[in-house]
């Protein structure tokens, strides 16, 4: 059986949303931290609830709805989401007020919307769909825990048309937190300088990218998702590259054959090295390309990636932005989307043209 | 392809709530109607007095003494890591190097009692509170120190649903089997109480001021708990290896969503409808192979309203014994799929249906009520256990004797 990739949807830190831009119209910033370009919501959502509702949920919802409409599906077979904070935004709100009030009339509202599962909630209550539902909220591979679940309920033949997504909203507490704990730079850089700096820390992201998953063979399919898999704590480079090269081999693949490869470097020297060791060995003889000076660093930014690569394969085109080497073939038909988030976690994401 | 003919078995179980900490432990409890509630000791609030709870009886340093755990990283974290081990020693598989073990563990609350102690210097002054506090505020943070503590390094994930996160972890294991991505599985889930649930159940106002009573007429709301709950989930391959009995099958498991509200069940239970009836149809079985039903039965009026009606539509007219177990170990959050399918599989195993304490008069709408007294000797072929959470996820699982 093989599993497709229906449609997509992304909202981040460019004009990925809404748009046949392909990446050309590049969104320039001098910060260390990226925000996602809002859609216009009132498309989406009901506008009484739009107030209500925090931003990754109105991110998570809008995408979502434009992933099914995109894949001309209006009721999917499953729901699931991938988010490492969840909806940190109600859940600063809640805790912020239970302390500084001490504990005294409180509102319940950021209380309710602070559950990790809110937002596949809201799709469904939305969509008034029954079907599985599901939220996964492990660290840096959130969003492939909730892809690799999609591709077992295909192979278990109990659902179709399956939405996956990821989410994950910066605030300015989390953003606040996350700098003290030293995960980005210190000084403000250019997005489209990011690789040059030479130094420690990325830059901060956020945003939703929603896929539609099917089992079923169509010329509008955006691509085939051929596999994916995630390791822990590898030993050390020659580990991941073992990794690496098992999983291609699983797929009857080595890695010349890959026309290209979306790495996860995000300007941090700690976090590319391995990328930078990897260049070097394995991927030696590959066209590379990267991302994360698009949508910043975040949990499930690996989901922007699998909307970039769906894309390259649908549209046969790369953008030039993305570029870190020499294209060799203009219209990859295999790409490989190799992230890892702070060395622990470790995730391969495989497709093909169709 | 998956294989979803395959069996998949329940080799050990592990828990720690208000009623003990250990399996032991729980059915001494449970054989003495003892309910786990009292007054909060875990922390400063202004709710000590009037809302009572159901805390695990071990200090946050006594739990570090016995898990041998260097740092406090959170209570959930320390809860899972006593009975994800009690299950993992229980299960007692040898040669478990040479097979590929998971763990899915779900919580709520993560990291969430160290966070409050952070925020309290923070939010006073943005440069202050310790960073140690707020590193491990994810709730993947919880699943991955336990699963270095157990060496688990195949598969590893957790799932956050609200209150049926763990018996979502549950199945999504028996999944990982059937789909032979591992072999062997330890499923389940922690969450421990912390200031930010007590207040935000409470601004619900669903919090009970006296012990919660379940489906009784006059039910005015739930107590919280805290515990953690681990099944070991081993292939057919494994089972076969095993030289202890085991315990029994999970033959059926679905999850259905309510969309209806965001926090309040459907009046006629939609969600918990599905979610059993579809539960029933994976196993194969009709209503009436159910030998006992533990009930999500949190204590509200709106969730056993719910719940019943949807036991109703699917059971009316003949009842298998039903009960909450959350009348001795409070409402545990995510943990309390896992906590009640320990409870489960010990029923089967040891022929047991525990008491719904405190019932006194049955609901005015349902034609039936839950079991009041400790029944030993009973022959239970097929157990179902229901977990239902915010955002209407629906959870059934149906345990069945080998």
């Amino acid at each position: 059986m093989k599993v497709y990739i229906r449609s997509a949807a992304c909202i981040s830190a460019q004009k990925t949303f809404g748009t046949n831009d392909f990446l050309t119209d590049v969104v320039e910033y001098n910060s260390t931290r990226l925000q996602a370009i809002e859609p216009d919501y009132k498309e989406f959502i009901d506008p009484k609830l739009i107030r209500r509702m925090s931003h990754v949920i109105k991110m998570g919802v809008a995408a979502a709805k434009e992933c099914l409409k995109n894949g001309d599906t209006e009721m999917p077979g499953a729901i699931i989401t991938g988010t490492a904070f969840g909806c940190i935004e109600d859940t600063v709100t809640f805790l912020t007020r239970t302390i500084e009030q001490n504990e005294e009339l409180l509102p319940p509202t950021a209380f309710i919307q602070s559950t990790h599962n809110t937002v596949a909630a809201q799709i469904a209550l939305m969509l008034k769909c029954h079907a599985y539902n599901n939220t996964f909220v492990h660290k840096g591979v959130s969003f492939e825990s909730a892809l690799f679940d999609a591709i077992m309920l295909l192979k278990e033949q109990e659902a179709d048309n399956i939405l996956v997504g990821g989410t994950e909203e910066m605030t300015d507490t989390s953003f606040t937190i996350l700098t003290r704990l030293g995960l980005y730079k210190r000084r403000p850089v250019s997005n489209l300088s990011l690789y040059k700096s030479e130094s420690k820390g990325t830059i901060g992201g956020e945003g939703a990218a929603f896929f539609l998953l099917t089992d079923k063979p169509s010329t509008d399919n955006l691509a085939e998702l051929t596999a994916v898999n995630t390791f822990y704590k590898p030993k050390d480079t020659q580990d991941i590259e073992k990794r690496i090269t098992a999983f291609l081999a699983a797929n009857s693949l080595r890695p010349d054959d890959i026309d290209l490869v979306i790495t996860g470097k995000n300007g941090d020297v700690r976090n590319d090295e391995i990328h930078r060791q990897l260049s070097k060995s394995l991927f030696k003889n590959n066209s590379l390309a990267y991302y994360k000076h698009l949508c910043g660093e975040h949990t499930v930014a690996s989901s922007f990636a699998l909307w970039l690569a769906s894309n390259i394969l649908k549209k046969g085109v790369v953008p030039d932005v993305i570029l870190e080497t020499k294209l060799k073939v203009a219209a990859p038909k295999k790409i490989l989307i190799y992230n890892h988030y702070q060395n622990k976690y470790h995730s391969l994401m495989l497709l093909s043209a169709i | 392809m998956a294989n979803m003919d395959q069996t998949v078995y329940i080799a050990g179980v592990g828990v720690i709530s208000a009623i003990g900490n250990n399996v032991t432990e729980h059915l001494a409890s449970f054989e003495r109607e003892e309910a786990g509630m009292a007054e909060i000791t875990l922390f400063d609030t202004i709710h000590r007095h009037t809302r009572p709870v159901a805390e695990v009886k071990l200090t946050d340093d006594e739990l570090i003494a016995q898990t041998g755990l260097s740092t406090h990283n959170g209570r959930t974290a320390l809860l899972s890591l006593v009975a994800a081990r009690e299950a993992m020693a229980d299960a007692a598989i040898s040669g478990l190097q040479e097979l590929r073990v998971g763990f899915v563990s779900a919580n709520t609350v993560g990291g969430m009692d160290r966070s409050e102690d952070f925020f309290v210097k923070f939010l006073a002054d943005n440069s202050k509170g310790k960073l140690k506090n707020v590193f491990d505020h994810e709730c993947g943070s919880m699943t991955e120190i336990v699963a270095d503590q157990l060496g688990i390094t195949d598969f590893m994930t957790t799932i956050s649903t609200a209150c049926s996160s763990s018996a979502n972890a549950i199945f999504y294991g028996a999944r990982l089997i059937r789909n032979d991505v591992v072999d062997v599985v330890v499923a389940g889930g922690a969450d421990a109480i912390t200031k930010f649930t007590l207040n935000g159940f409470n601004t619900l106002m669903i919090l009970d001021d006296e012990f919660c009573k379940p489906f009784d007429e006059h039910r005015e709301g739930l107590n919280l708990g805290e515990g953690a709950g681990y099944l070991v989930l081993v292939s057919d391959k494994v089972a076969k290896t095993l030289n202890k009995p085991l315990y029994c099958t999970l033959s059926g498991y679905n999850n259905s969503n309510d969309a209806y509200h965001q926090t309040a069940s459907s009046p006629d239970g939609t969600g918990s409808y599905l979610a059993m009836k579809k539960a029933l149809d994976k196993s194969g079985l009709q209503p009436s192979d159910i030998d006992y039903i533990n009930l999500h039965g949190t204590g509200t009026p709106n969730n056993d309203s719910a719940e019943g009606t949807a036991v109703k539509r699917l059971f009316d007219p003949v009842y298998p014994p039903m009960s909450s177990t959350k009348s001795f170990t409070g409402h545990t959050l995510g943990a309390s799929g896992g906590v009640e399918a320990v409870f489960s599989a010990l029923a089967i195993k040891h022929g047991l249906i525990y008491p719904n304490l405190r019932f006194e008069t049955r609901m005015s709408d349902l034609p039936f009520e839950p079991e009041r007294k400790f029944l030993k000797d009973q022959d239970l072929k097929h157990v179902m256990s229901n977990s239902f959470g915010f955002g209407g996820n629906c959870t059934s699982l149906i345990f069945s004797k080998i």
